[in-house]
């Protein structure tokens, strides 16, 4: 009998720990898929963050380091720098980039650093239970947000996709979706692309992936996938944000 | 080689580069600027890399990713700086990673001031960031010596796979002094660094630096292991200098640049006909404790007397070791003060009035 569909080899065979319907899931097959494809996986270090993608060292079937909360960029950088000929992507919630990493994801980026980040927004901190991220919307409901967010008290969304695509350092820069089948294909080719962008030395490459997270917006996945459609990908409108060089 | 008259910094960064140290990551801070500026413009003459980071929590964080790329790597600041490292040096211990951190202290708490201190020697000593662990640290008290335990230092983290700082301060920062840099006394044999995350080609297992252990248990064990490494380190890599301590009816404890300006002292104490000696620790941590237990039992030693730019910390450690055998005596300076030979003569005389009536 044929194979016609099997595990990448670029993740291990541990079960993931994610919760049903969240779409850590997806985006690390669509990311093991890109390196198998590229057939990079023996000289790729992958860095994992602080969120509920912590145990990412865990799955990705590759060398790995776990960094401090939002430092991944920066930990990246110290890897490539020592070894510039290996593939070298961070994996980071928005809590993780968007907040705590501000600084280093800015500064990876505008120092054009060639790595690639696989930047998972999904507008809420999962593994601490479901705090205000700084991608939350307006009027969204977290267990800090109890009222809903209000831009008069915890400001506004943040688009980092955007911000980062102003920096001369960067290069390739697509925010995505993974709320059905035809966007998980864009974002596959995103993800390839950002990898082939480090490949070809042009410098700081993110994809930005929209996802959900059932458990802590209190929908079941079917519900979430609807909701990152309807709500979040107006706020946060998909496509390149900047390419070339 | 000949000697060469340099400034204690960049005699610092040279020293470095001739241990094979390539990368290092920095942000400005006062007094240590002439560390990262020496390492800009050295680096890439040897085929490495420098960068100035957006902030010392990201500094630290590229001596992290670089070390558990197998790297010899090391980054400098000044205590403000170094507060703001205290958690990449959290997760450095907590994976285990090699590398060596400068601190050329000067006065606190908060900005504090410019000048020298040795203020930062708790967080230096006892951990710095959160959790169980601890740091190797290194006290030069002269721009030789930095010399020598920077190049020491580098296989010292590479033997046990644990941070190594150098604890200076502003004055032996900015002083200059003749030096040489000469090939380690001891040779040591270092471990390959098989654990290095460099690409998963299959010849070995996964690799994977990492400090999580979510499992209690598993992360007991893992605490307790490095413990062990403490263990050994404590019974190995204790240096401590002991100057006219035969005879003497008191002991001075002093490191760094105070151990420098006790040893002025002790001569005019001899030209005045007391008998003064001195333990300098050379390691803070580990600290020479037993070398404190020795010279307690002596019964020509009336008492100790911790000499520091601080408000007293060393002295706890002191006292630890001394443990009651004789009285224990502070004197120091602090916010960048330093403390002057005849005030700190003083002092002593009044110890020695006081324990030998």
């Amino acid at each position: 009998m044929t194979k016609v569909f099997t595990r990448p080899k670029s993740l291990t065979d541990k079960p993931f720990h994610y919760c049903p319907g969240c779409t850590h899931g997806i985006v690390h097959r669509l990311v093991a898929e890109a390196i198998d494809e590229l057939g990079i996986r023996e000289r790729t270090i992958g860095v994992a963050p602080v969120g509920c993608a912590v145990f990412a060292y865990e799955y990705f079937n590759c060398d790995m380091q776990e960094a401090a909360h939002g430092r991944a960029p920066a930990v990246a950088t110290g890897i490539k720098r020592v070894l510039p000929d290996r593939v070298v992507f961070t994996y980071q919630g928005d809590g993780d980039l968007a907040a705590i990493g501000t600084a280093e994801i800015v500064h990876a980026a505008t120092r054009g650093e060639n790595i690639t980040v696989i930047f998972i927004n999904n507008a809420i901190y999962g593994m601490t239970g479901g705090q205000m991220a700084p991608t939350t919307l307006i009027g969204q409901v977290t267990t800090t947000t109890p009222y809903g967010r209000d831009p008069g008290k915890a400001g506004y969304p943040i688009r980092m996709s955007e911000m980062l695509a102003t920096l001369e350092g960067s290069a390739y820069i697509e925010r995505v979706s993974v709320h059905d089948i035809k966007h998980i294909n864009q974002a596959k080719r995103a993800i390839k692309k950002a990898f082939e962008t480090q490949l070809a030395g042009k410098g700081f490459s993110m994809v930005e992936v929209l996802s959900t997270c059932p458990t802590n917006w209190g929908m079941t996945p079917v519900e979430a996938l609807k909701w990152l459609e309807q709500n979040m990908i107006p706020y946060y409108p998909l496509g390149v944000k900047k390419e070339g060089k | 080689m000949a000697k060469v008259l340099m400034k204690g910094n960049e005699a610092i960064a040279e020293a470095a580069i001739q241990a094979g140290c390539r990368y290092f990551f920095g942000y400005p801070i006062t007094p240590q600027n002439e560390i990262p500026a020496y390492m800009a413009k050295r680096l890439p003459e040897v085929g490495g890399c420098f960068i100035q980071a957006e902030s010392e929590v990201s500094a630290i964080n590229m001596v992290y990713g670089a070390a558990g790329a197998g790297a010899r790597v090391m980054t400098s600041s000044s205590s403000p700086g170094i507060s703001l490292k205290q958690e990449g040096l959290s997760y450095i211990a907590g994976a285990e990673l090699p590398c060596v951190v400068v601190n050329m202290v000067r006065g606190g708490p908060g900005l504090g001031g410019i000048q020298p201190a040795q203020s930062d020697y708790f967080q230096a000593t006892k951990g710095g960031g959160h959790g169980d662990y601890h740091l190797v640290v290194l006290a030069p008290s002269t721009i030789q010596e930095a010399v020598d335990l920077v190049m020491e230092g580098f296989d010292i983290a590479d033997q046990y796979r644990n941070p190594v700082m150098i604890l200076g301060d502003g004055m032996l920062g900015q002083m200059m002094e003749p030096v040489e840099f000469r090939p380690l006394s001891s040779k040591r044999e270092l471990p390959p660094k098989t654990w290095a995350t460099t690409g998963y080609t299959g010849d070995r297992p996964r690799n994977i630096i990492n400090s999580l252990f979510i499992d209690p248990q598993a992360l007991e064990e893992h605490v307790k292991r490095i413990y062990r490494k403490y263990e050994e380190i404590k019974k190995k890599e204790v240096k401590v200098e002991c100057y006219n301590c035969e005879d003497a009816e008191i002991i001075v404890a002093a490191y760094g640049t105070t151990a420098r300006i006790v040893k002025s002292v002790i001569q005019k104490a001899k030209q005045e006909g007391m008998n003064v000696g001195l333990i300098r620790p050379i390691t803070l941590w580990p600290f020479p404790t037993s070398t404190f237990e020795e010279w307690a039992q002596r019964e020509h030693v009336k008492a100790f007397m911790s000499v520091e730019m601080s408000m007293g910390q060393m002295v706890e450690d002191v006292r630890l070791s001394v443990n009651g055998r004789k009285p224990v005596f502070f004197y120091g300076r602090t916010g960048g003060m330093v403390p002057e030979p005849n005030a700190i003569l003083s002092e002593i005389k009044k110890v020695i009035g006081g324990v030998s009536r």
